[in-house]
């Protein structure tokens, strides 16, 4: 009684997340067992075959050493650089507000702006490298693009440009969740400033540390727009990500491996959600004990 | 995923500063270099869509333009060349509005819908709903990305063809996608309301819709800007989906500015792309200026977009 119009009005929602996200993910796994093209007419399911084809395919293998790769730098410098520029911020500075804005306008841009516009900040001929050596060092190198083994790094460079804001702000207002008394307490007890941020602050801003953490590991799973736009998967294979290579599949007519990439990128999309599980789990037993 | 709760603090939380010391120049001299690495590109941009080539050449990527001129903003915007199509970003800017204009407010509305009800109708199953919902959030698109194409092939339109390629499939692509965030954000907020409200609404005999347009809708007013911001800068800056799904007739203006700038033959011309970029950059930029603090609230509840 009463609640049939909510359930209409919610009928979108639930459209979308048992039609789209459950019966959608579930679609994906299944075809990635069939030899499926484009059309599902006569679906063959093949097993493994398509993940044997995956995990022997060069440009897979690739880009799986490339996702970690850029992962591990582009989070690393977002958390680090993000980090700094919080407690930076929060020493009671002037121009707060001007700095905030500045450090977060490249979020505002697309992923396709930014690796366009440093796509010409890296060329060698236009960009950085030629202003450095216009200045008289003529042997200056600053080319990460031009070369397979260093272009990784260019759209690191990239990414952390418009990503570290939002990590900043993220941090920022952790930091500010810090009680002001313990700041005090640490005062009064004659802890180093330093030593107060690593012991005392860094363990208790988990929360935002972890949802800073979370956000960035999603992205980077998806990262796509900004290869397309900066390098186009080049030199060679050298910056393409698994999911350039599930898009192209599905563009080749190649649906099955794509699906098969594309099912192993939901893997460490299920291990976050496990973790996040665990946590939860763990927490409600210490306080289960603590009663 | 209680990202969503976090907001922008109220105030400095670090320990009190002493007059001027070295630490904090050392504090003013960081936060100001890496303003500036934020602030080149920018400048880059706008330097370079204002001059020709030849004055770019030699390592003069941050000098003035000699003569500025918009010449290249017109050439970008009403001439550029994408495949054979030489008619600028201006199409793919009417798209973006397009898209924009119905996605925003069609995603916005049902996702209000879904957290009112979310925080005062729960039904049974409705917290499962909303579980798989945000778990949605988390998904790579491209995992979707195939269902999701066979599904809209799968509608035939009357005037034939099918939804696949389609202003009504671009924005219920759009739709689908901006669902988890904005209901997790509309949520909070209608849970953050008191419950008397509510009960004092019932009491007097208001049914589901009546509540929701007497009495939640005029009260979401602050959340639903930040709902727009998030949208509207999430929507137009956009790539992928609009590559995929929206079809030759309405590529958004994401996916023509990176045609333009792959169509260039033999010299980049920097000049027309960057000019290009700014054109394609402008909404967004415009946005996050005017709304300054309130984009800032939607950002813990709106990176998790990508």
């Amino acid at each position: 009684m009463g609640k049939l119009p909510a359930i209409i009005g919610t009928l979108p929602m639930m459209i979308v997340a048992i039609g789209v996200f459950v019966i959608g993910i579930a679609f994906t796994v299944v075809l990635s067992f069939t030899n499926t093209k484009f059309f599902l007419i006569n679906i063959d399911f093949v097993g493994m075959r398509q993940y044997d084809i995956l995990w022997s395919t060069p440009r897979w293998l690739q880009s799986v050493a490339n996702i970690w790769l850029y992962g591990f730098g582009h989070i690393g410098l977002c958390v680090v650089l993000g980090f700094l520029l919080a407690v930076a911020m929060d020493q009671r500075i002037r121009g707060e507000d001007t700095f905030r804005t500045i450090f977060l306008y490249p979020f505002a841009l697309s992923a396709v702006i930014t690796g366009l516009v440093w796509q010409l900040m890296l060329d060698p001929i236009w960009g950085l490298q030629a202003y450095v050596r216009s200045l008289g060092f003529a042997d200056f190198t600053f080319a990460p693009l031009a070369n397979g083994s260093t272009a990784l790094y260019g759209m690191i460079i990239a990414s952390t440009w418009n990503g570290v804001g939002v990590t900043m702000a993220i941090l920022l207002a952790g930091l500010r969740g810090v009680d002001e008394e313990i700041w005090k307490a640490a005062k009064i007890d004659g802890i180093p400033t330093w030593r107060t941020y690593i012991s005392i602050v860094i363990p208790m801003m988990r929360g935002a540390t972890a949802t800073a953490l979370v956000l960035l590991v999603v992205n980077t799973v998806r990262t796509f727009d900004i290869v397309i736009a900066m390098t186009g998967g080049g030199p060679g294979i050298s910056t393409q990500m698994p999911a350039t290579y599930v898009i192209d599949s599905i563009n080749a007519r190649n649906v099955a491996q794509g699906t098969a990439g594309a099912t192993v990128m939901l893997l460490p999309i299920a291990a976050l959600i496990l973790l996040q599980a665990f946590f939860r789990w763990r927490a409600a037993r210490i306080k289960a004990r603590a009663v | 995923m209680s990202a969503a709760t976090t907001t922008y603090g109220v105030e400095p939380s670090g320990p009190k500063p002493r007059r001027v010391t070295p630490a904090r120049i050392g504090i003013y001299a960081f936060l100001i270099v890496a303003a500036i690495f934020f602030l080149i590109p920018l400048a880059v941009m706008i330097l370079t869509s204002m001059k020709p080539m030849d004055e770019i050449r030699g390592g003069n990527i941050f000098a003035l333009p000699l003569n500025p001129t918009l010449d290249y903003w017109v050439k970008a915007w009403s001439s550029a060349c994408t495949g054979r199509d030489c008619n600028g970003l201006a199409p793919g800017f009417f798209n973006s509005m397009k898209i924009t204009l119905l996605a925003v407010p069609i995603s916005i509305i049902l996702s209000m819908l879904n957290g009112y009800a979310l925080s005062f109708w729960r039904f049974r199953g409705s917290e499962l709903m909303f579980g798989l919902l945000v778990f949605g959030a988390f998904v790579p698109f491209q995992v979707l990305v195939y269902p999701i194409i066979f599904a809209l092939s799968s509608v035939k339109l009357p005037w034939g063809g099918t939804l696949f390629g389609t202003l009504p499939g671009i924005v219920i692509v759009h739709s689908i996608f901006g669902m988890p965030i904005l209901t997790l954000l509309f949520r909070n907020f209608f849970a953050s309301l008191p419950g008397e409200l509510f009960k004092a609404a019932r009491v007097d005999g208001a049914g589901f819709w009546r509540i929701f347009f007497s009495v939640m809708l005029p009260m979401s007013v602050p959340i639903t800007i930040v709902a727009v911001i998030l949208q509207v800068t999430g929507i137009w800056n956009d790539f992928i989906f609009g590559l995929v799904f929206a079809g030759r007739e309405n590529l958004p203006m994401t996916v023509q500015l990176n045609n333009i700038v792959r169509t260039s033959t033999g010299t980049v011309e920097y000049s027309t792309n960057m000019a290009a970029t700014i054109l394609t950059g402008a909404v967004p930029l415009i946005v996050y200026f005017v709304s300054g603090k309130w984009f800032v609230r939607g950002i813990a509840a709106g990176a998790v977009k990508g």
